[in-house]
Parts: C-alpha cells; sequence; structure tokens
C-alpha cells in the first residue's frame, strides 16, 4: 500500500481552563485504512476526533485533512469528511427517508434514500423513525448518514459500544466495506479484540498523549519479542466464539 | 464526486425548512396549541354570541292582570324578558340572588291615575333597573299622549337609525385568539425546537456537514412562520365561514391580517429563541415560556378589552406586544383600515422585535 498521508496531526494541544485533555499529539493516518484511536474513557479520543472534524477548536498545532489547512480551509474539510457522533440524535419526528433527503439537502446534493439505506441493509426501515431502531440499526444509520456526500474519509466514534456481538460483527463488515471502496475510517473504539481485526493501524492514546502508532500485528509482536507471556495458556476459542457459534453468525432482524 | 460543485446555502437552508416544517405537522403539541386551543375558543364564544344580548329579567305576579296597556306594551320590548311562572315568594328569593332583577306589581285604579306600576328591585339588579324604569317612562309617554284632550307635546324624539355592521362577540373573540395562538406558536414552538436540537446533538451533527448556521436559523423560521400563517388563515376562515366574522374587504382584509400575523409570529419568535437560549433542558421551557405568554394571554385583551382593566393596570397592557397586534387584527378585520392606519401598532411590534432579538443575539446557545 501506498503509505500517502491523508491527515497529519502536528502538536495538537487542547485545554479547557486548566485542564489539559490534549497534549500535543502528532500522528498521520493514511489515505485507504481503517486507523484507530484507542485508549481509555476521558483518554483525549473523542477532543481529538472533534478537532479534527472541525467541530471543536483546537488550542494550538497543525491539522491537515486530505490537503486542507482546518484552521483555513474548515469548509473544504468539511465537504468532503462523513461524521458520526457519540449518542447523536436525529431531526424528530423525521422517518429516515427523509433524514437521508435533509442531510442530502445539507451537502447540497441529491441522493436517493434508498440506495443510502441500501448501503446499510435498511431499505425495509425506510418509513420508521430513528428511535424506533435498535442498536445496531441506529448505528448503520448514523454511518449511512456518513457516506452522503462520498466522503474521502469518515469518523467513526466508538460504532460499536453498546451491541451486541453478531451486530457488532456486521458493523465491521460495513466498515470493511467502506474501506475498500476507497474512504480511509477513523475509529476510536476501547475494545482492543475489534481493533485487533478491524484496524490497520492503531494509535494508543493515553492522557492526552499518544504513547504508539503501528499495526495491530507489530505491537503484538514486538510485545512478545520482549518476552512477554500470557500468565494462563491461550484457549483455542474465546467465550464469544461459543456464543457466536451457538448463536449463529448471521445476523438479526433485530 | 460531487464535490466541486458550488455548495448551495439556499438548497441548505430549503431542506431544513421542510424537515422542519413535516416536524412541526407530526408534533401534536404544535397542532393542538396552534389550531385546536383557538378553535375550541371560538367555538365557545361563537355559539355564546347568539345569545350575547343583555336582558333584563323581570318577575310578574300571577295574578296580574296581564290584558293592560302597559304590560301589552313591556312584552313587546324585547330586552324585557318576563317571567311569571313564580311564586311571590321564589321571586323575592330571586331578586336578592340577582337571578331576577325586578318584580313587576301593576295595579289599576279607577281614577286617574289609572295605572300605578310597583317595581321592587334590588342592589344586585345594577343598570337593569334603570333600564326597565326607562322603558316603562317610554310607555308611559306613549300612553299618556294617546289620551284625546293631551296637552301638546314640549318636545318629542326623531330617531333615525345608521347603518352599521353588527359587532359581534366574534369579531372581537377571533383576532384575540389567533393572536394568542401566533403567541404559543412562536414562544414555545421556537423554543423547544432549538433546544431540543442543542440537547440531542442534532445541531452538532449538521455542523459537520457545510450547513451555514444563518441557514439552520432561517429554515426553522420558514416552516414555523409557513405553519402559523396557514393555522391563521385557517382559524380566520372557519370564523368567517362557520360563525360569520367580519372580513369587512374580503380577500384584502384576509391578506392585512396575514401580514400583520407574519410581524407578529416573529417578533414571538425572537421571544422563543431567547428562551431557548435561558432554559438549561426541556423541563425548564415551560416555566419560562409561560413568564411571556400567560402575562400577555390575560392582559392583551385576548378575551375582553383592556380597556375594563383598572386604570393602573392600563399601561402595563398597553407595554405588551400582543396588545397591539390583537389591536392592529381586530381594527383591520372589522373596521376595514389599512396597515397604513395601523402603522402606529406595528411601528410598536416593530421596536419589540428589535429589543428582542438584541437581546436573542447576546442569550442564544448553539452549543
Amino acid at each position: 500500500m501506498a503509505k500517502q498521508p491523508i491527515i497529519t496531526v502536528k502538536n495538537l494541544v487542547k485545554n479547557y481552563g486548566d485542564f489539559h485533555a490534549v497534549k500535543g499529539i502528532s500522528f498521520e493516518v493514511y489515505e485507504g485504512e481503517i486507523f484507530g484511536l484507542l485508549g481509555p474513557n476521558g483518554a483525549g479520543k473523542t477532543t481529538t476526533l472533534e478537532i479534527i472534524e472541525t467541530l471543536r477548536d483546537k488550542t494550538s498545532g497543525e491539522i491537515t485533512v486530505d490537503g486542507f489547512n482546518i484552521d483555513t480551509d474548515a469548509a473544504s474539510i468539511k465537504k468532503r469528511i462523513g461524521v458520526q457522533l457519540q449518542a447523536a440524535g436525529y431531526y424528530p419526528n423525521l422517518n429516515l427517508s427523509e433524514l437521508i433527503e435533509l442531510f442530502s439537502g445539507l451537502y447540497g446534493i441529491e441522493r436517493s434514500p434508498a440506495e443510502m439505506l441500501g448501503k446499510v441493509a435498511l431499505n425495509d426501515k425506510a418509513k420508521a423513525k430513528y428511535k424506533e431502531l435498535s442498536g445496531g440499526q441506529k448505528q448503520r444509520f448514523s454511518i449511512a448518514t456518513t457516506l452522503i456526500n462520498n466522503p474521502r474519509i469518515v469518523f467513526l466514534d466508538e460504532p460499536t459500544t453498546g451491541l451486541d456481538p453478531q451486530a457488532r460483527r456486521n458493523l465491521w463488515d460495513l466498515i470493511r466495506e467502506i474501506r475498500d471502496q476507497g474512504t480511509t475510517v477513523v475509529i476510536t473504539t476501547h475494545y482492543m479484540d475489534e481493533a485487533e481485526v478491524l484496524c490497520d493501524r492503531v494509535a494508543f492514546v493515553d492522557g492526552g498523549n499518544i504513547i504508539g502508532v503501528d499495526t495491530p500485528d507489530n505491537f503484538i509482536d514486538k510485545l512478545v519479542a520482549s518476552g512477554f507471556e500470557r500468565p494462563k495458556e491461550v484457549k483455542l476459542a474465546s467465550l464469544e466464539d461459543v456464543f457466536i457459534n451457538m448463536t449463529g453468525k448471521e445476523w438479526r432482524a433485530e | 464526486m460531487n464535490q466541486n460543485k458550488p455548495y448551495s446555502n439556499l438548497k441548505a437552508t430549503l431542506a431544513i425548512a421542510k424537515a422542519s416544517f413535516r416536524s412541526i405537522i407530526r408534533s401534536p403539541s404544535s397542532v393542538v396549541f396552534t389550531l385546536l386551543f383557538p378553535l375550541i375558543f371560538i367555538l365557545v364564544f361563537g355559539f355564546i354570541s347568539g345569545t350575547g344580548v343583555m336582558s333584563v329579567d323581570v318577575g310578574v305576579a300571577k295574578t296580574n292582570d296581564t290584558l293592560n296597556p302597559v304590560y301589552q306594551a313591556l312584552k313587546k320590548v324585547s330586552v324585557i324578558r318576563l317571567i311569571h311562572n313564580q311564586t311571590p315568594g321564589q321571586m323575592e328569593t330571586n331578586l336578592k340572588k340577582g337571578s331576577i332583577d325586578a318584580i313587576l306589581n301593576i295595579q289599576k285604579n279607577t281614577t286617574a291615575p289609572y295605572f300605578t306600576v310597583n317595581i321592587q328591585h334590588s342592589k344586585a339588579s345594577g343598570d337593569k333597573e334603570a333600564i326597565l324604569r326607562s322603558t316603562l317612562n317610554n310607555i308611559f309617554f306613549q300612553l299618556n299622549s294617546h289620551i284625546p284632550d293631551a296637552p301638546p307635546p314640549v318636545a318629542i324624539i326623531k330617531e333615525v337609525e345608521v347603518v352599521t355592521r353588527e359587532y359581534k362577540t366574534i369579531d372581537f373573540i377571533l383576532p384575540g385568539q389567533l393572536g394568542f395562538a401566533l403567541l404559543s406558536t412562536g414562544v414555545f414552538g421556537t423554543a423547544f425546537v432549538f433546544l431540543s436540537l442543542r440537547i440531542t446533538l442534532v445541531i452538532k451533527r449538521f455542523f459537520a456537514t457545510p450547513v451555514k448556521r444563518y441557514s439552520i436559523v432561517i429554515g426553522e423560521a420558514i416552516a414555523r412562520i409557513a405553519f402559523a400563517l396557514i393555522g391563521a388563515l385557517f382559524i380566520i376562515l372557519i370564523g368567517h365561514y362557520a360563525f360569520s366574522f367580519t372580513l369587512v374587504h374580503g380577500v384584502v382584509t384576509v391578506l392585512n391580517m396575514l401580514l400583520l400575523s407574519l410581524i407578529g409570529v416573529v417578533v414571538f419568535m425572537g421571544f422563543g429563541f431567547v428562551v431557548s437560549g435561558i432554559a438549561k433542558n426541556e423541563s425548564t421551557v415551560p416555566p419560562i415560556a409561560n413568564m411571556i405568554t400567560l402575562p400577555q394571554f390575560l392582559l392583551s385583551g385576548t378575551f375582553f378589552s383592556i380597556n375594563v382593566f383598572p386604570a393602573w393596570l392600563q399601561p402595563i397592557s398597553r407595554a405588551l406586544p400582543l396588545t397591539y397586534l390583537n389591536d392592529s387584527l381586530r381594527k383591520v378585520a372589522f373596521e376595514g383600515a389599512s396597515l397604513l392606519d395601523v402603522s402606529h401598532q406595528i411601528l410598536i411590534m416593530c421596536i419589540w422585535g428589535i429589543v428582542v432579538y438584541a437581546v436573542a443575539v447576546k442569550t442564544f446557545k448553539w452549543e
């Protein structure tokens, strides 16, 4: 893969009064990869993401997104990114088709609601309200709204939090599909198993600092090379494997 | 990719207006406040207005001779309602309670004066006793002047009735209800929408798209105004066709009323923006919004003319924007005033608008 950076973050700092949420972090996201920002709650993942998404002002630092400087060209950046917020709601009293229509209008383009809902397998919910959807369906719908403007990059903030194993796997497939169609994906999560199977590269964020950026395999290899061993012998399957095996992998009509 | 086309703020604004309008018409509370409440009040007052003429209830003893000319003449006066199915005891009690206004006993004499009319009244009858007395004097004058050798009258009355439009209850009530409906939808609707869009992060999600802030405000405003004006038109038409609400110049009057409604709802939406900025969550919206709407509901001549308020209260009434909206709507609808004739009222509403939006700009919160 040609490693062409599509997002460059240099010395990003964000202070809320005396609280230093982000303490001078730097990293690059390459075009066409799934990039994971990992870390515990309150590590600064969401703050970092929202600054790159142009939703929050930074205290200092430099950010370039798809060649545009965030200080001077926020409007151009907004046109070429898709954003899924943690816990964002949607306009009340509208069904999914109407919401897609609204977002198309916000981007100033025409998109067929059926086509967009088809991408996330929600065609049969076209007339349903957002609040009537299950957790997995809500996240899939949110992802559909991020794809309306054919973005170069989509940002997904903890998209799998609170989902059952089937819905989670289903969402992974969807995210891989998006990547395979050439869109760069930046995702935050605090599930390491998820990052391991989904992300091409990950950055660990803790206490407002980045403490490492690499591919999941390299991280694991390095740790093993340093002499690390799991305290217990590794089982050949996890309880989640059992659950998926017993309940079926295909995802439920929820 | 469609990223090379120039971005259209108009498209975005209209998309928000369309979404918002859909949301409003599906929201039960907005429909109830803008259409149902005013219609219920209009319905109630529309029916009351049929029997709205004041009447003087006069009890007459059963034993009374109903053939005498005084009684016969009284019977023809529509303001006087003669009641003769009550016993003297009942009449006495009812007079004290004020449910009848006077008791009449017409006595026939053998010498002149041939009739003596005894009137019993109480303080509870108020002005009605005076109406009864003047009606009787009128009858006596007619009777007296029919005596063959009556002296020529010193003065006579010549009456000419000027043809006017009948001022019905609906002509007062409908503009008041319309004004109040515009106030509620402007204040409550706007406050709730912007607060909930802010709290549920809908606006934040919007900000991740290229949409401009003014597009969000204008789009919401277009939807709210369109809904309010459709509601106003609906109320005016129902009032006109079902309750004969007076529209002096027909369609022109309706258009003038809608223009006044537009000014009104824009001013009231300013209050809504202020409330949405002050309120911390959805449950603090109603108390704050009620502080704005209730005083106007009571003091701005929605149900009765502000002239009946005590003198110290009237300056407060005359400071409220709804007073001027109601006043101008009534003048336009019933008196056939032009917008120029109500420019004073419009000016005061505009001053309110400037003040309120100045406050709204300071208090409004996006996040």
